[in-house]
């Protein structure tokens, strides 16, 4: 981290704070969505009170938490790794290589600022309105407010690892679109953004848990809910480090082979 | 030592072509070969060559970005492979066709992130950007999103955040491509002026003869990935034989027009080609002409860069 990536950071919040409209109509929608899923999660928990091991209070908080991190994590993509995927289209990638500074670390930066805004905006503003429309639960104490603060950044960081690698994809299949589409639809239904991942059924559910999207909004979720407690605690937040390093370090190598092959192959 | 100093400079590709179903056969390509090169600090130096010739892969070499399979390379005294990073600070590097910029901020939010990341102290970038943004007429331009520039305005952003830094050595492909007239002279009157007030050193790859005639007193010509030509542009013209053409449309039809100085080599109707050296000036022809014949107009087509090349190939 040096001065120049909180200046890239903080360029990224402005530009996203230029679109007024946009992200007051990405509000609207957010609440929406909140209202409709409480709707079927009310029914859902009156038939099994316990589905899960969520009480109907965790289920509606979830369902609004959801909506939060839909653009804080950038769950169907976009974000700093939609630029790249747009210079490697254009070719202007090629020129990125030029400069004396990382380009790993520079859209690290451009993201988190980017997410940074869509969590003061779009997170917390649908948040604030399913607290007034139902009766939702919040992190028991200060200890678990830090960990759901440590907790979201880090889910951002494994996104951003997963998006980042989609992006490159262009690097060899010239439009990285078809990618994102399918991660976008792996993201969606492993993030639990649709149906909790407590809810899936045995197998599939030991296997959801431990992959990357289920940092995105089961972990924080969880320990904002204290249905992690304790060491469980630092095991969701474990798992989140484990993920946003690997995927890093996968970015960082897939990088490296792209501009062996951008440098040689013109540009 | 020179200021680029390169002795056998070798870049050598290795292509995988299907042969078959399942078998692939190894073939080698010589992008570069065994280029003998040595720039001056000051120097304004045209490297021109047909598509493919090797241009680019040259430049990726000396910016330090492709390693050279062989061959001694120096530029700034340094390794440019080895010394990337801060030989990143000592160059700058303009793509006609690409951009440096970020699209969605303004020109004046990617100028001050080029700050940050080139370090350059507060007081000379202020100075600098005055200076660009004032010969280059970038002022109304600064605040304005680059996605909303013209190719022409876009290229002096370009170009801007290129120099920031005061490169000693700034490469510059095709910098004048896709622009009108009026913005190919102004730029050309800028990089004339940057080269002889800041000493900055100039390599430019152009297809556009006349951003070499307006710029570049010395002319380094490859083909093939083996360098061909260094020398004046005039030399090259004499040695590729190349010539210029007058269009003459006479009011009415003539035989060949006989003048001193050119000869006719197509007649088509009332209009005639007349072919003159290219280092000759066109002024006494058309005067010549005008004195004699009925003229009702006049046109020059200016040597094609290729042409010379492929002159230089027959004549040789």
């Amino acid at each position: 981290m040096t001065l120049l990536h909180v200046s890239i950071a903080g360029r990224a919040f402005r530009r996203y704070s230029t679109y007024t409209a946009a992200t007051l109509a990405g509000i609207f929608t957010n609440c929406v969505f909140g209202v409709i899923i409480c709707f079927v999660y009310t029914a859902v928990w009156d038939q099994r009170p316990h589905a899960g091991g969520y009480d109907v209070h965790d289920a509606l908080t979830y369902a609004w938490l959801g909506q939060a991190m839909i653009m804080t994590v950038a769950v169907w993509g976009g974000g700093s790794p939609d630029d790249l995927a747009e210079r490697i289209r254009s070719g202007d990638v090629a020129l990125d290589f030029y400069r004396p500074v990382g380009i790993l670390g520079w859209y690290v930066a451009a993201d988190l600022g980017r997410a940074l805004f869509h969590l003061l905006t779009r997170g917390i503003a649908p948040t604030i309105v399913g607290a007034i429309l139902f009766d939702l639960r919040w992190p028991a104490g200060p200890l678990t407010w830090l960990a759901v603060a440590a907790s979201i950044p880090l889910a951002v960081l494994v996104s951003f690892g997963l998006r980042f690698l989609v992006a490159m994809s262009g690097f060899w299949i010239l439009d990285s679109q078809g990618t994102k589409v399918l991660a976008a639809s792996a993201a969606v239904f492993f993030s639990g953004l649709t149906v909790p991942l407590v809810l899936f059924p045995g197998w599939l559910q030991n296997v959801a848990v431990v992959l990357p999207w289920a940092t995105f909004l089961q972990v924080p979720a969880d320990i904002w809910l204290g249905q992690r407690s304790g060491w469980e605690v630092l095991v969701g937040l474990a798992l989140q480090v484990f993920w946003a390093v690997a995927l890093l370090a996968l970015c960082a190598l897939v990088l490296r082979t792209a501009e062996r092959k951008v440098v040689v192959q013109g540009g | 030592m020179s200021l680029i100093d390169a002795r056998g400079l070798s870049r050598t590709f290795t292509v995988y072509k299907r042969s078959g179903r399942l078998t692939r056969t190894r073939t080698e390509v010589h992008a570069v070969h065994d280029l003998d090169l040595a720039i001056e600090a000051g120097e304004m130096v045209g490297y021109i060559g047909p598509n493919g010739a090797g241009k680019s892969t040259t430049i990726k070499m000396l910016t330090g970005i492709l390693v050279p399979t062989a061959g001694h390379l120096r530029v700034a005294g340094v390794d440019p492979s080895r010394k990337r990073r801060s030989l990143a600070h000592r160059i700058g590097v303009v793509f006609g066709q690409r951009t440096t910029l970020w699209w969605d901020l303004p020109l004046r939010d990617s100028f001050e992130l080029l700050q940050k990341i080139y370090r350059v102290p507060p007081d000379r970038f202020r100075t600098n950007l005055a200076e660009f943004v004032e010969l280059l007429d970038l002022g109304d331009l600064l605040d304005t999103p680059v996605r909303q520039l013209s190719l022409g305005q876009r290229m002096r952003g370009d170009i801007t955040a290129s120099l920031l830094h005061d490169p000693e050595i700034l490469y510059l492909d095709e910098p004048t491509i896709g622009l009108d007239v009026v913005s190919k002279g102004r730029l050309r009157e800028f990089l004339r002026a940057l080269n002889a007030e800041r000493g900055t050193t100039l390599l430019l790859t152009t297809h556009d003869l006349q951003d070499i005639e307006a710029l570049c007193r010395r002319v380094v010509v490859i083909d093939h990935g083996t360098k061909v030509f260094d020398g004046p542009l005039s030399e090259l013209h004499r040695q590729g034989g190349s010539t210029r053409t007058l269009v003459v449309d006479l009011v009415d039809e003539a035989p060949p027009i006989a003048v001193e100085g050119a000869t006719t080599r197509r007649v088509e109707g009332p209009r005639q080609w007349l072919a003159f050296p290219a280092d000759a000036s066109a002024a006494p022809l058309v005067a010549a002409i005008t004195a004699t014949y009925n003229v009702a107009d006049l046109s020059i087509q200016e040597p094609d860069i290729e042409d010379v090349i492929r002159e230089l190939y027959t004549a040789g």
